[in-house]
C-alpha cells in the first residue's frame, strides 16, 4: 500500500520545475518534503493533487498507474490535500463547509445536516481533533479552522493526506496539537506527505525527510542519519548559519521609551495594557509571544497607525504618540511590517516602485510633485544588487518575486538609509532558509551601526536568535525580561502565562 | 541544468488579479491592454452584422426557399448598413466634426472614471458632476461680464470647481466615515438631477418667459469658439479634452500624487503603511474627478447652441464614461480612443439610420457588446485563441481572506 510518484518531471516556459523527481509514501508512514521556495515542491503537490499534469513520469496509488485530470480524480483515488490558504466558506458552519461539494442529500434536495453534524462528531471524536459542528468558521480560530480541513480530507475517505506547510499559521501550541494529529492520523494507516521548509519540524514528526533543491530531489534521509545544519544545506547548496553569528551588544543611550502604552484592537478590547520598556542603541530587543498577545497592536500603536488609549512613545526624548508613519520615517524610523503582502509592498507595482514606497516624495526620487524616474530606477537598481534581490529586473512586477526576496525588497527600502530605530515584525515569515541567514545579518549589522532594534516575531527560535535582551508579552502585558542564552522552557512558560 | 545556489529561483505564478482589476485596467499598461478592446470591437461588428441581416423582416421568410440570393441580399444590407456607419463617422468633414463633437465630453468624462479607477474608486457620479459644473459654468457665464477669452476661462473653471465640490463630498464622505462611494455617488446623481431642475426654475436662471427648467443662454464671449468654423459644431472644446488627457497622463504616471494615487488604488494599507493620508488622497482623487466631469458639463452648455442649461445637458455622458473608462482600461490614452471610437459610432449611427433605416438602437447594442467582451477577456481569448494568463489553471491555494 504505497502512493508513489515516478520520475516526475514538469517545464513551466523558462522554468524546469520538476526534474525526474520521485518519492513514495507507504500507509502509516509522514514523509517530510523539504525544500526553499521555489524548489518545486508546489508544484509536485499539485501534480499529486491534479491540478497539474506532468510532461514525463507517473502517479501511482496502489501499484495502480493513475490518470489524474483533475483534483476530482486525485479524491476518487483517496488522495486528500489541506492547503496552506484555507477553502471554507467563513459564514458557514463546520458541518456545512465539511459536506460543501457532495451535500448529502433527501428527497427534494433537501440537506440532510443531521447527518453531516453526526459524520463531522464521529471524524472529530476518531481523531481528537475536538471540532464542534455547529461553530461557525469566521468564529474560530486558525488552528481550529485547519482541522475543520482536516475533517474535510478525512470525510472524503482519503488515504493519503498532503499538508501543504501546515505549520506556518499555528502558534507553538496548535503546532503541537497538530502533530499530535498526525501522529494519530499515522496510527491509524493513513500515509502523510508534509511539505515545510521548517527543519525542525520535519525531524520531529517525519519518518523520512526527502529534500528538493532547484526542481529536484537532492537527498532523502531519515531524522536519524541527519541534523538541522545538514538538512539546510541540502536545501540551500551550501553551509547556512542557522543562528546569526554577532558580538556582544553595547548598548548606548536610550533610544525608544514606551511608558504605560495601552491600546486598543478592533474589538475594542485593551490588547496592550500598560507595557513599558526601552530599546538603546545597539542592542536588538526582541519581543517573544505566542501570537495575538498584543504584538501586533503595539507596533501599530508604535508607528503611527493605531491610537492609542494611554501612554506614550518616546523616541529620542521626544513625544512621539501622536506622530503618523511619515512623520516617523523621518524621524528616522524604519519598519518592517508584519505582514509583507498585505501591508508592506503593492504587488502590482514593479521592483523599482516598493523600492521606493516610504520615500517617493522625497529628494532625489521627487520634486516638487514630479516624480524622477531616472533616480527612482537608478538607486532600484543599487538596492536590488546590494541586497541581493533575485530579480529578472527591477521592472517586474513584485509579485513575481519570492516570499524571500519580497522581503529583502522591504528590507532594502527601509535599510538603506541611517536610522535611528529599526522595528521588524515578523521579519522572515514563511520565507526560505537562505533569506532568513541574510535577512538576520543586515538586522544585526543594523545595530552594529548603533540602530536600537526591535523584533517581534512568534517564532521563538528567531527571538533568541537575533535578541540581547527578550521581553514577553502575554495577554498584553510585559510577563517577563530574559537574557538571550536564558533557558527555553523559562521563556515558553512565560509566554504561556505561567512564568514569575 | 546548475544547482549552484545563484540560480535564479523559480516564479511563482502571480496572484490572480482582482476582478475589479481585471475590468478597470488598473495596474496594466497600455499596450498590452489595447489587442483585447480592437479584438472586441471587432467581435461585436460581426455580432452586430448578424443582428442586422436577422432583423429585416422581409427578407427573412425567404431564408430557405431561396437562400442564395437571401444571403446575398444579407450581405448587401450589412454592407450598407457598415457603409453608412463609417461615413457618418469620418467620411466627410462634417462627419469627423461630428465625431469630434461627440467625443469631446465623453472624453472629459471619462478620464474623471478612470482616475477613480486607478485610485480604486468607483465614481459613478459623473453625470451629477457634469451637471453641477455645467451650472456653475451656466451661472458665470450668464452673469458676468468679461472680455471673451478670460470669459471663457471663469466659465470653464467655474465648472471645474462645481465638479470638484459635487465629486469631493462623497470623497470626503467616503474618508471620513467609510460611506462607499459607489452608492454616494449614485444618489449625488439625483440629488444634482433635481437640484439642477429647482435651480431652472428661479429666476436667478430660468429664461424669462419661460415655464420649463431652461436657462438664459450663456453671453456670446463665454461660447467655445469653433474649430473648423461656425458650419461645423466642433469647438477647441476637442483640444482641451485632448490636453486633458496628457495632463491626466502625466498625472497618474509622472507625478507624486499619481503614485499616490496608484498605490491608494492597489494596495491601500500599503498606502497608509508607507505614511500616505489615505483619506486625503480619496476625497483629493474623487475631486480631480469630478473637475474633469465638470468642465464636460461645461463644454455642453458653452460649446452647444443654443448655449443654455437644461436638466438634459449631460445626456447620457455621465453613464457612458464610465463604459468608456472601462473600454480604454482607465489608461488616459485608451481612454482618448474609447471616446473617439464611442463618438464616432454617435456620429455614424445617425447616418446608419438615415441612410439604411437601421435604427440607432444597433449603435448602443454595438457598444454594449464591445463592453461586455472587454469585460469577458477570457471569451475573447477562447474565440481567437489566445494564450494569456486566463490559462493557468485557477489558482486553488487562494484564502478567503486575502
Amino acid at each position: 500500500m504505497a502512493l508513489e510518484l515516478r520520475g516526475i518531471t514538469k517545464r513551466f516556459p523558462g522554468v524546469l520545475a520538476n526534474d525526474d523527481v520521485s518519492l513514495a509514501v507507504g500507509s502509516g508512514e509522514v514523509l517530510a518534503l523539504l525544500g526553499e521556495n521555489g524548489a518545486g515542491k508546489t508544484t509536485l503537490m499539485n501534480i499529486l493533487y491534479g491540478l497539474y499534469r506532468p510532461d514525463e513520469g507517473s502517479v501511482v496509488v496502489d501499484d495502480r498507474e493513475l490518470d489524474l485530470a483533475s483534483s476530482r480524480d486525485a479524491i476518487a483515488a483517496g488522495i486528500g490535500m489541506v492547503h496552506q490558504h484555507f477553502m471554507l466558506v467563513p459564514v458557514f458552519t463546520v458541518a456545512e463547509n465539511v459536506i460543501l461539494g457532495q451535500e448529502p442529500s433527501g428527497p427534494l434536495g433537501v440537506i440532510k445536516k443531521d447527518a453531516a453534524r453526526a459524520t463531522v462528531r464521529d471524524i472529530s471524536e476518531r481523531y481528537r481533533l475536538h471540532v464542534d459542528p455547529d461553530a461557525v468558521i469566521e468564529d474560530l480560530p486558525v488552528g481550529v479552522q485547519q482541522r475543520v480541513e482536516i475533517v474535510k480530507v478525512l470525510n472524503r475517505e482519503a488515504r493519503y493526506v498532503i499538508f501543504d506547510e501546515p505549520t506556518a499559521v499555528l502558534t507553538p501550541q496548535e503546532v503541537e496539537e497538530f502533530f499530535a494529529i498526525v501522529r494519530g492520523l499515522q496510527a491509524d494507516g493513513k500515509g502523510i506527505i508534509f511539505i515545510t521548509h521548517k527543519l525542525g519540524e520535519a525531524l520531529e514528526v517525519a519518518d523520512r525527510v526527502a529534500v528538493m533543491r532547484a526542481g529536484r530531489k537532492v537527498a532523502e534521509v531519515t531524522p536519524g542519519e541527519t541534523s538541522e545544519a545538514h538538512l539546510a544545506e541540502l536545501m540551500v547548496g551550501r553551509p547556512v548559519e542557522l543562528v546569526v553569528p554577532k558580538d556582544t551588544s553595547h548598548p548606548g543611550a536610550t533610544v525608544l521609551q514606551v511608558q504605560d502604552l495601552v491600546v486598543r484592537d478592533d474589538r475594542g478590547h485593551r490588547a496592550v495594557n500598560g507595557v513599558t520598556f526601552e530599546v538603546r542603541t545597539g542592542e536588538i530587543v526582541g519581543v517573544a509571544g505566542v501570537q495575538g498577545n498584543g504584538q501586533t497592536e503595539l507596533i501599530e500603536a508604535i508607528m503611527g497607525l493605531r491610537p492609542s488609549l494611554a501612554g506614550n512613545v518616546v523616541l529620542d526624548g521626544t513625544d512621539v504618540t501622536d506622530y503618523n508613519p511619515r512623520q516617523l520615517h523621518e524621524a528616522r524610523v524604519s519598519h518592517i511590517p508584519e505582514d509583507r503582502q498585505e501591508s508592506g509592498l503593492v504587488l502590482g507595482f514593479t521592483v523599482a516602485e516598493n523600492m521606493v514606497l516610504n520615500c517617493y516624495y522625497e529628494e532625489p526620487f521627487s520634486r516638487v510633485l514630479v516624480m524622477d524616474w531616472d533616480a527612482t530606477n537608478e538607486a532600484a537598481q543599487r538596492l536590488v544588487k546590494q541586497y541581493d534581490v533575485r530579480t529578472p529586473g527591477i521592472e517586474v512586477p513584485v509579485s513575481n518575486l519570492s516570499g524571500g526576496n519580497q522581503q529583502k525588497v522591504i528590507v532594502a527600502r527601509e535599510f538603506d538609509r541611517d536610522v535611528r530605530l529599526v522595528i521588524a515584525s515578523q521579519p522572515t515569515r514563511g520565507i526560505d532558509v537562505g533569506s532568513i541567514e541574510y535577512i538576520h545579518g543586515q538586522i544585526v549589522a543594523k545595530r552594529d551601526a548603533g540602530a536600537a532594534v526591535l523584533v517581534v516575531s512568534s517564532e521563538l527560535d528567531e527571538v533568541t536568535a537575533l535578541a540581547d535582551r527578550i521581553l514577553v508579552l502575554y495577554h498584553g502585558k510585559i510577563a517577563g525580561e530574559f537574557p538571550p542564552d536564558a533557558d527555553i522552557t523559562e521563556i515558553g512558560l512565560a509566554m504561556l502565562g505561567s512564568g514569575r | 541544468m546548475t544547482t549552484t545556489p545563484t540560480k535564479p529561483e523559480p516564479l511563482p505564478p502571480p496572484p490572480a488579479p482582482s476582478t475589479l482589476d481585471t475590468v478597470t485596467g488598473a495596474g496594466t499598461s497600455l499596450l498590452r491592454s489595447l489587442a483585447m478592446p480592437a479584438l472586441a470591437f471587432v467581435t461585436a461588428l460581426i455580432i452586430g452584422a448578424f443582428i442586422i441581416a436577422l432583423s429585416n423582416v422581409d427578407l427573412l421568410p425567404q431564408l430557405f426557399s431561396d437562400p442564395g440570393s437571401t444571403l446575398a441580399a444579407m450581405g448587401r444590407e450589412v454592407w450598407t448598413a457598415y457603409r453608412a456607419l463609417a461615413r457618418g463617422a469620418v467620411g466627410s468633414v462634417y462627419a469627423i466634426s461630428e465625431t469630434l463633437f461627440a467625443t469631446t465630453p465623453l472624453i472629459l468624462a471619462s478620464l474623471g472614471v478612470a482616475i477613480g479607477f486607478r485610485a480604486g474608486l468607483f465614481n459613478i457620479g459623473a453625470q451629477g458632476q457634469m451637471l453641477v459644473g455645467g451650472m456653475c459654468t451656466a451661472w458665470v457665464g450668464i452673469y458676468a461680464n468679461l472680455p471673451g477669452p478670460l470669459h471663457v476661462i471663469v466659465a470653464l473653471l467655474a465648472g471645474v470647481v462645481g465638479g470638484m465640490v459635487w465629486g469631493g463630498i462623497p470623497g470626503l464622505l467616503k474618508a471620513r466615515t467609510g460611506a462607499h462611494e459607489v452608492i454616494t455617488t449614485i444618489m449625488f446623481n439625483f440629488i444634482a438631477l433635481y437640484l439642477v431642475q429647482w435651480l431652472l426654475s428661479i429666476p436667478l436662471f430660468q429664461e424669462a418667459g419661460r415655464n420649463n427648467p431652461v436657462s438664459e443662454p450663456l453671453r456670446p464671449s463665454a461660447h467655445l469658439p469653433s474649430l473648423f468654423g461656425s458650419s461645423y459644431r466642433v469647438t477647441i472644446g476637442i483640444l482641451i479634452a485632448v490636453a486633458a488627457v496628457f495632463a491626466v497622463r502625466w498625472l497618474l504616471f509622472q507625478s507624486s500624487l499619481g503614485f499616490e494615487f496608484r498605490v491608494l488604488g492597489l494596495n491601500p494599507e500599503a498606502g497608509r503603511y508607507a505614511g500616505m493620508s489615505v483619506g486625503g488622497l480619496m476625497t483629493l482623487a474623487l475631486a480631480l474627478a469630478g473637475g474633469l466631469a465638470g468642465i464636460a458639463g461645461a463644454n455642453q452648455i458653452m460649446g452647444l447652441a443654443p448655449f443654455k442649461a437644461t436638466t438634459s445637458l449631460a445626456g447620457s455622458v455621465g453613464f457612458d464614461a464610465i463604459t468608456v473608462a472601462l473600454l480604454g482600461r482607465s489608461h488616459p490614452v485608451g481612454v482618448l480612443w474609447a471616446a473617439l471610437l464611442f463618438g464616432a459610432l454617435k456620429a455614424g449611427g445617425r447616418e446608419m439610420q438615415g441612410a439604411a433605416q437601421i435604427p440607432l438602437d444597433l449603435v448602443v447594442v454595438l457598444q454594449a457588446l464591445i463592453v461586455v467582451f472587454v469585460a469577458a477577456p477570457a471569451l475573447v481569448r477562447a474565440i481567437y485563441r489566445m494564450k494569456g494568463v486566463a490559462e493557468r489553471p485557477t489558482q486553488l491555494t487562494k484564502g478567503w481572506g486575502a
